[in-house]
This record gives structure tokens, C-alpha cells and sequence, in this order.
């Protein structure tokens, strides 16, 4: 098994990040994290264990308060917003729910970054729009509106938009979510034929292990602000780490706590009842 | 009971406080949107939806709001003036309570409530649905492609809407004074044209209905702005502009009012 480390082109990475929204409650704690190029990776973990806030760091949205973010062999945070700006045309980035621009139609909204970032002549952008909806399947529904889309065709747009700018690196943030079991499948093998066809990283962001051990080259754990575990899909399955198995098997409470951290049960209820 | 007064003193600072950091945080998104006017106007299609959108849209109500309006000054109007018996005056009461004060006021409350309610709620619900953010990650400031277009397509729209409410304003005192009541209808006119003053009246209803347009138009694009991204937020930040918007014109108004007509 190559070990990550060994693989020196990294597309992405964070090194002893620490981030909170507010200065009192911290979200990520020292956490280090590579992302080699060419590969898929999952970043899993409770909800609210910080995986959105990951994407958003490597996005330049929020800047860690230590530690550094690297993108394409720059350090995101120092980028001044011209220079951000310039970084963020070779990324891509799918939504939860796909944010498709509502006064547009489907062939607009992925014509979109193309009129946005580019001169190209009409038929060109015509062209190049086709090509990227047929990538997800969709190129037949290039005419309709967006409310005329199902969520999970909602989704494959928007992800026809991520790529119409041929990204580096591609960021999904729970694409899998709230998917019946036929286009869960579409969209995870596409998300893998799509990094191998076009040669570039992607980070995948999700609660679904079983979809993540199918289509991705690693895994990274998150817990408590930091990785808890990490390695190939076939480690994990063969792990007998207690954090991995409670993940794998899907178990509601182990050492990953269903609740968050509150007051003890009585306390907060008799409290209020004023006992 | 000094106590209560004390906490009274608290509530009133705070509320003060915070009204005041609101303005300035609105302040600040005002300069950072009129810095992005260059793209609302190198791109002008953009610019030109959002007149269509907050202007064309509105013609309908202003023209027959002015209607209204006109046609019951001018009943009200003949019914005072004639008991002077200067009821030839009533075109010039109708012209100019109309050029000086109910168009510029009244077609700004309009505008507040049909297209400043429908900036905020359109803004809000992008940020509501990730569509700002999702901007932002593609490299495209939403403050340049959004706000700035929508921003001046309310400016713009909001003195020709004026001025078509009081144009519409004076046919309905036609109707009602002359075809109506049956005044002479070249008393009507000329002491009317003889009346009005273009400095005085027409250019400073102007400036009013300009003003008007940025207060309306910075209210809905700040609050739609700042909305908090929930079904509730949307629709809140929608209330909120169509309030604010129209105690602030009121207001302004009357400042404006008291610079312009002072002493004359
Ligand atoms: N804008 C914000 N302001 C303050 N706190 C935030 C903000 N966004 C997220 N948080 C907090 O940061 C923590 C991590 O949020 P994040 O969205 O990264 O979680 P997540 O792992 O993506 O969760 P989920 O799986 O539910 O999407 C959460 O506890 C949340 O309360
Ligand atoms: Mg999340």
C-alpha cells in the first residue's frame, strides 16, 4: 500500500489548522489533512463536526485563526481577494441542494461561469454547455427551468456548472443526501468517472460510508476538532478501531457521541419546570 | 421604581445602540455597492432587467394610483376653493400639490411596496437557497452582479414613476374639474402653467423623488442583503423594508420639505 505521505503532488492541504467560528468554541483543533492529486477523497464525521467548515477554509471563505491552508501550492489565506477570486475559477464546488440561480434556466445556469469568467464566441459557449450536461445525463433537460428539475437532476446540473470552468479540484459537500437509491448511485459513480475523465481531486464531503467505500481512494475520519481515523476503503473495513466500526456498522451511540455536549439530562429538564 | 426607570434607561440605550451599529453596517454595504456602479452600467443589460423589474412593472399601479389621486384632489379641491370662490385655481391646487408633495411621497410608498418588497425578497431568498454563496465560490462578487444592478435599476426608475404619478395626477383633476364639474377648461390650464414655477416645483420634486429612490432602494437591497437565511428571515426582512422604507421617506420628506419651501 502506498502510504499518503509518500505522494508529494498534493492537489490540497491542511496543516495544524485551528478554526471556530466564535473565539469561545472551537471547531477544528490542530487538524492536518492531505489531499493527493488525481484521487477522491472522503472527509466523514458527525454532523457538525466541522466538514462543511473544512470545505469553506480550503475555499478561502473563513481564514483559520493558526495553521496553514494550501491549494494548488498557494497559501489561501494570505491570498489578497483578486488572487482568491483567481483560485476560485479553478475550483468547483456542488452544494447540498445544488443552488441553482432561480431565474435562470438549466442551459444558463451552466452557460453561466462561462459568460462569467470567459469571452468565448456563443456557439463555442453552446457547445461547451451540451457537452457538460451530457457529462451528468442531462443534456436533453438543457431547455427546461429549475423548478422543473427533481433534486437529484438539481444536483447533476449543478455539478455540470462546478465543472463548465474545467476545475482542479472539485469540493461536494454531502452530495448524496436526500437521494433514492437509483440517483444515489448515478451521482456517486459519476463524481468518480468524472475526476478520472477529467484528470482532476476531488473531496467529498458525506455521511453515506457505504457510498464512500465504493467510489473513493481514502477516507478521513473527523471527530472532537480533529481526524480520528484515516486510511484506504479497504483498511477501514478491515479496521477494528472502535471510532471506524461505530461508523461502518452505523451504530447510534459508541465513542462518537450521538448528543451534543449539554447540561445533564435533569438538570436542563427540572431546571426549567423550576424544581 | 428607580430601578425600573434605570432598566427603562438600559432597554432605550441598547435599542439605540444596536439601531446605530444597523446604520452604520448599512452604511458600509451602501459604499461597497456604489464602488461595483461601474459594472452596473458597463453591463447594462443587467441594469436594464432590473428597471424593467422594478420600473415597467410598476407602471400599472402608479399610473392609476396618480389617477385616483388626482380625481379625488380635484373634488376635494373644487369643494374649498369654490367657497372662496376661486375655483378657477383648482388646476393649479391639483398641479401642485401633486409636482411638490403626493407624487414624489405617494409613488414612493408604492415603490416600496411593490418592487422594494420584491428586491429584498428576491436578494433574500438567493442568500436563503445558497445562491450568493454559490456565486461567491464561482469568482463572482454577488455585491457586482446583483445588488449593484438591482441598486440602480430602483435609482433610476424611481423619478420617472414620480413624474408619471403626477402627470396622471393632473389628467384625473382634468377629468373631474372640467369634465366633470365643467370649469373652463383654458382656466384650468393656463393658471396652472402660470402657477407652477420650474425651479421651485418641478426640479425640487424631482430631487425628492431622487432622494426617495436611493432610500427605498438601499433599504430593500440592505435588508435583502442581510436577511436571515430562513423562510421566517425572508419573509421578515420583506416586512421590514416595506416599514422602514416608508417612515423613511416620510421623514425625509420632511427635511427635504423644510429646505426646499422654507418662508416662500
Ligand atoms: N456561520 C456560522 N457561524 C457560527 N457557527 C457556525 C457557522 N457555521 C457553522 N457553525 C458551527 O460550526 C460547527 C461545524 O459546522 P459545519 O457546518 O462545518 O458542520 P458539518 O460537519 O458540515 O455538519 P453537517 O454534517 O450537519 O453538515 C457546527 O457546530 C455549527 O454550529
Ligand atoms: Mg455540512
Amino acid at each position: 500500500m502506498v502510504s499518503l505521505s509518500s505522494l508529494s503532488d498534493e492537489a490540497a492541504s491542511l496543516t495544524d489548522v485551528t478554526f471556530g467560528y466564535t473565539p469561545s468554541r472551537p471547531i477544528l483543533s490542530g487538524i492536518s489533512m492531505r489531499i493527493p492529486r488525481g484521487k477522491v477523497v472522503a472527509i466523514m464525521g458527525g454532523s457538525g463536526c466541522g466538514k462543511t467548515t473544512i470545505l469553506r477554509l480550503l475555499a478561502g471563505q473563513v481564514k483559520p485563526s493558526a495553521g496553514r491552508v494550501v491549494v494548488n501550492g498557494q497559501s489561501v489565506p494570505e491570498l489578497k481577494k483578486a488572487e482568491l477570486y483567481t483560485l476560485r475559477r479553478r475550483l468547483g464546488f456542488l452544494f447540498q441542494f445544488g443552488a441553482l440561480f432561480t431565474d435562470m434556466p438549466v442551459f444558463e445556469n451552466v452557460a453561466f461561469p462561462l459568460r462569467e469568467h470567459t469571452d468565448l464566441p456563443e456557439p463555442l459557449i453552446r457547445d461547451l454547455v451540451l457537452m457538460k450536461l451530457n457529462a451528468v445525463g442531462l443534456r436533453g433537460a438543457a431547455h427546461l427551468g429549475t423548478n422543473e428539475l427533481s433534486g437529484g437532476m438539481a444536483r447533476r446540473v449543478a455539478l455540470a456548472r462546478a465543472i463548465a470552468l474545467d476545475p482542479l479540484l472539485m469540493m461536494y459537500d454531502e452530495p448524496f443526501t436526500g437521494l433514492d437509491p437509483i440517483s444515489l448511485g448515478v451521482v456517486s459513480q459519476l463524481i468518480r468517472r468524472l475526476n478520472d475523465a477529467l484528470g482532476i481531486t476531488s473531496i467529498v464531503v458525506t455521511h453515506d460510508i457505504y457510498q464512500s467505500l465504493n467510489i473513493v481512494d481514502y477516507i478521513y475520519f473527523v471527530a472532537a476538532g480533529g481526524i480520528i481515523a484515516e486510511g484506504t476503503p479497504a483498511a477501514i473495513r478491515a479496521s477494528t478501531d472502535p471510532f471506524v466500526k461505530q461508523f461502518v456498522n452505523g451504530e447510534d451511540d459508541g465513542p462518537v457521541p450521538l448528543h451534543m455536549k449539554a447540561p445533564p439530562l435533569a438538570e436542563d429538564f427540572l431546571g426549567r419546570m423550576g424544581v | 421604581m428607580v430601578n425600573g426607570l434605570l432598566r427603562g434607561l438600559e432597554r432605550l440605550g441598547a435599542a439605540t445602540r444596536k439601531a446605530v451599529t444597523r446604520l452604520g453596517f448599512a452604511s458600509r454595504f451602501l459604499i461597497a455597492v456604489l464602488r461595483h456602479t461601474p459594472t452596473a452600467f458597463l453591463r447594462l443589460p443587467l441594469t436594464l432587467r432590473e428597471i424593467y423589474f422594478a420600473g415597467v412593472l410598476s407602471l400599472v399601479i402608479i399610473v392609476l394610483s396618480g389617477l385616483f389621486v388626482g380625481m379625488v384632489l380635484g373634488l376635494q379641491g373644487y369643494d374649498i376653493l369654490s367657497r372662496y370662490g376661486s375655483s378657477e385655481a383648482l388646476g393649479t391646487m391639483v398641479t401642485l400639490s401633486l409636482v411638490r408633495e403626493l407624487g414624489p411621497v405617494v409613488a414612493a410608498l408604492l415603490f416600496a411596496g411593490r418592487a422594494g418588497s420584491a428586491i429584498t425578497a428576491e436578494i433574500g431568498l438567493m442568500k436563503t437557497t445558497d445562491q450568493l454563496q454559490a456565486m461567491e465560490m464561482m469568482a463572482v462578487d454577488p455585491l457586482a452582479r446583483v445588488v449593484a444592478p438591482k441598486f440602480w435599476g430602483g435609482v433610476i426608475s424611481m423619478p420617472f414613476l414620480a413624474a408619471l404619478f403626477s402627470a396622471s395626477g393632473v389628467f384625473g383633476g382634468y377629468l373631474v374639474g372640467v369634465q366633470l364639474i365643467g370649469l373652463d377648461s383654458g382656466a384650468f390650464w393656463s393658471n396652472m402653467q402660470a402657477a407652477v414655477d420650474f425651479q421651485l416645483d418641478i426640479v425640487n420634486g424631482i430631487i425628492k423623488s431622487a432622494v426617495f429612490g436611493v432610500i427605498v432602494t438601499w433599504i430593500a437591497v440592505f435588508e435583502g442583503y442581510d436577511t436571515k437565511p430562513t423562510a421566517e428571515g425572508v419573509s421578515a426582512a420583506t416586512t421590514r423594508t416595506v416599514v422602514e422604507a416608508s417612515l423613511a421617506v416620510l421623514a425625509a420628506d420632511f427635511i427635504l420639505t423644510v429646505f426646499m419651501f422654507r418662508g416662500v
